[in-house]
């Protein structure tokens, strides 16, 4: 074990030396050349700074302060910068989880590619141009003879990663440290990258470490899992032992996010919001094309679809952030104005929203207890005690103790506590409907659970209705009694969770299901060879 | 306090003479041994222990001079960046919320004020409505008031791009509330630093316009006209006219140290 990569006893430091804050501590990790080993944990568990650290780099601030890192025999705890710089790229490479911030935005992929191979003389300019369109080929980028000679821009986010990939391989290194490489990406989009990733590795015998919080995801690409939690390793297993009996609870804690599941809705519910024909445009561009939908009162209707399928534009429309070109919106009814600035303060309470990004959504300079009771006073016209009152009652609806918090600014927070303060902020209105946009994609699944829970228990509290917009398909099943799925503005599908789930109609949400990563090491062959022929349906039919 | 004991030695020299001028400036006529116009002997006198500084051009003190002068030209130069400063930023604020047409009417009209340099732009305007102090703070008001805009429209463009504001936007919340409470708080550090920039461009400006004979006139004391009225004694080697010129470029180093260290506290406390 271990005869590529050793690390023993890690450990990591940050900030002061007197009173320094672990980012790692006692890690081991071993590798043998040609094996994969899948890093998991949520964020700040200390994966990404571990598989820096088996590139004998830290990030500014971080030192090692203990432990060894053998590297084929270098001991790269120790290496000189120059050393290391000859290993980098040549050695061992790395493949970030944003391509697009990657690349130098100014030159071609292709003159990118042969950086590497240039600096480290293992070939001159004809040869690299040659290997990176074989690469290009093999990572089944398309058109693989002229994609090199494009800019980064001009390329999509998931050519782009593959292009990453390829050029990463441009010197045939021993190790890739691979650190989420498909966390931005579509899911359809994900299998062809991860697939293509999976058949280069193990093409050329390249060990791979794979970081991500996605256990779906890295059940497919690794040999071995290691678990990871505040900087400590917590468990590591082979793969198919790691899925099937996890030692450790927290292991099992993390297999169990997917557990969830709303109980199915009874009968029919009459239609709280509805949308006849809508249209809208971005400067002659149609984002929305006339679009059909009953929102029931007191259910959650999730809108899936990839990036660029208008989802996002519908709930603008709905909040009156855009108006709509063509048709109109009716609340129980009753025609809305198409700009917010029109709509009465009644249907302004009415809709609320909640967002993606809670570091956007909040104002960084309040505190928690300025964010909510504007809101409060704002709509519900409750001033002094009683204000406070009812600020102190959602913080204790979303669970978050008002003594702790209250006064806490809002950088203060954690991602998940401010979603918390988000969802608070958009309960002040005392809403009937609420939308919620991608709300937890910037999570953790841990902590993407808790909201989702919370989300459910205020439905059947407050029986409020919900429209979900997100493209991760189980967070649809855990959430959802009525599913839409939208492609290029328009709704292609709609129906109950189980009849979309169970018997989908369109080919497209055919594809759209398969690519929902599973938790079977054979999921993603079994979902490439699906993709295929289901973009075969799609263009014959 | 906690913040004070932070702050470099710089700062603190900055701080320390700032609060000295301000001081001196407040307290005047308690402090300077003699009065404003107040002639007092022959001119030029050399330095004594009656007239530490000697005595200007028409014999006047010049230690009491400078004291008053403090309060005159620093007194002005708060005056005057205060109101560049609430006005500029308030429209700028205002141009990045609204856009469209408003934002383009607001920038053309500050383009062409910043297309005339601003001393020649001074010097035309005071020629037509006439040097006096009022006049003098509104003109160099209105000249400064354009780079403020465009700085606080630029930084709030950032902001009102965030969801925040949306959100704010969507519950109803007027235009006041916006500008107020969720821009200017997440605008002000920059702001803050900037007018502290600010402060000494306007201040070495009015002390410019004065050497030049428009900004403050006579007999009133005033730093800048202090060393134009002096200047006959440089070409007997005597220091005398140099210190009002000191004075001016002390306080612009005092204020650059705090804005300096303000822009690092502002810039997020690393290191």
């Amino acid at each position: 074990m271990g005869n590529l990569l050793t690390i023993r006893d890690l450990r990591l430091e940050a900030g002061p030396p007197r009173a320094p804050k672990v980012i790692l501590e006692g890690l081991d990790l071993d590798l043998d050349r040609g094996e994969v080993l899948g890093l998991v944990g949520e964020s700040g568990a200390g994966k990404s700074s571990a598989g820096l650290a088996a590139m004998g780099f830290t990030r500014d601030g971080v030192r090692i302060a203990g432990g060894g890192i053998q590297f084929d025999g270098i001991d790269l705890a120790r290496a000189s910068q120059g050393q290391l710089r000859r290993l980098h790229g040549r050695r061992i490479a790395y493949v970030a989880q944003s391509a697009a911030a990657s690349f130098n935005p100014a030159h071609r992929l292709i003159d990118q590619f042969a950086e590497g191979p240039l600096l480290h003389g293992t070939a001159d300019a004809g040869a690299a141009r040659d290997d990176a369109r074989a690469l290009y080929r093999q990572m089944q980028l398309p058109n693989p003879d002229q994609i090199g000679f494009r800019y980064p821009h001009e390329v999509s986010g998931g050519q782009l990663q593959r292009a990453m990939t390829a050029m990463a391989m441009a010197c045939r290194p021993d190790l890739i440290i691979f650190d989420e490489p498909t966390t931005a990406l579509d899911v359809t989009t994900q299998i062809e990258v991860l697939g293509a990733m999976r058949d280069i590795t193990e093409r050329y015998g390249t060990a791979a470490i794979y970081i991500t919080h996605d256990l779906a995801v890295v059940s497919q690409m690794a040999d071995r899992i290691t678990v990871m939690r505040h900087g400590r390793e917590v468990e590591t297993q082979p793969t198919q032992r790691m899925l099937e009996a996890p030692e450790e609870p927290y292991t099992r804690s993390l297999w169990a996010v997917r557990g969830i599941q709303k109980p199915a809705a009874t009968g029919s519910a009459p239609p709280l919001l509805t949308l006849e024909g809508a249209s809208a445009q971005y400067r002659g561009f149609k984002a929305l094309d006339g679009i059909d939908l009953a929102l029931a009162k007191g259910r959650t209707t999730a809108v899936v679809g990839e990036s660029g399928s208008g989802k996002s534009t519908l709930a603008k429309v709905i909040a009156g952030l855009m108006a709509p070109s063509e048709g109109r919106v009716l609340w129980e009814g009753a025609p809305l104005a198409g700009h917010h600035g029109k709509r009465d303060k009644r249907q302004l309470r009415d809709i609320q929203m909640i967002y993606q990004m809670a570091d956007t959504a909040l104002n960084p300079r309040h505190t928690v207890r300025e964010t909510l009771e504007r809101p409060v006073g704002f709509f519900t016209g409750l001033r002094g005690a009683a204000r406070r009152a009812r600020v102190r009652e959602l913080m204790e609806l979303i669970e978050l103790d008002p003594e702790e918090f209250l006064d806490r600014r809002i950088p203060e927070l954690s991602g998940g506590q401010k979603q918390r303060i988000g969802i608070a902020r958009a309960l002040a209105a005392e809403p009937r409907f609420i939308i919620c946009d991608e709300v937890t994609s910037a999570l953790d699944q841990i902590v993407a659970e808790g909201i989702l829970k919370l989300l459910i228990r205020l439905q059947e509290e407050l029986g409020l209705s919900y429209m979900f917009i997100t493209h991760d398909l189980a967070t649809v099943e855990a959430i959802a009694d009525e599913v839409v799925v939208m492609k290029d503005g328009q709704i292609i599908e709609a129906g109950a969770r189980a009849q979309i789930f169970e018997a989908p109609r369109q080919a497209y949400t055919r594809r759209l299901l398969a690519s929902v990563p599973q938790m079977d090491a054979g999921w993603l062959d079994r979902a490439r060879r699906d993709a295929a022929e289901a973009k075969s349906l799609e263009a014959a039919g | 306090m906690t913040v004070l004991r932070s702050a470099p030695p710089t700062a603190i020299f900055g701080l320390l003479v700032l609060s000295a001028t301000l001081l001196l400036g407040l307290f005047a006529p308690l402090v300077a041994p003699y009065g404003e116009t107040e002639i007092v002997g022959a001119e030029y006198l050399p330095w004594s222990a009656a007239h530490p500084l000697g005595t200007d051009n028409l014999g006047r003190d010049m230690l009491s001079r400078m004291i008053y002068g403090a309060r005159n030209t620093v007194g002005l130069a708060l005056l005057t960046t205060g109101i560049a400063f609430s006005i500029g930023a308030a429209l700028g604020m205002f141009a990045a919320l609204k856009g469209g047409w408003v934002d383009q009417a607001l920038s053309r009209m500050v383009d062409v004020v910043m297309a005339v340099p601003p001393l020649i732009l001074a010097l035309m305007l005071l020629a037509i409505i006439g040097p006096s102090i009022p006049n003098m703070v509104g003109v160099i008001a209105v000249i400064y008031l354009a780079p403020v805009f465009r700085l606080s429209r630029a930084a709030a463009m950032n902001v009102v791009a965030l969801d925040f504001i949306g959100a704010a936007q969507l519950r109803g919340e007027g235009t006041l509330w916006l500008l107020r409470r969720e821009i200017l708080p997440n605008i002000s550090s920059t702001l803050v630093a900037e007018a502290g920039l600010r402060f000494c461009f306007v201040f070495l400006f009015i002390a410019a316009l004065s050497f030049l004979g428009i900004g403050i006139q006579p007999p009133t004391a005033d730093w800048g006209s202090m060393v134009k009225e002096n200047a006959t004694l440089i070409t007997f080697g005597d220091v005398t006219p140099l210190i009002p010129a000191g004075a001016i470029a002390l306080l612009t180093v005092s204020i650059n140290f705090i804005v300096d260290w303000m822009l690092h506290r502002a810039s997020g406390l690393k290191s």
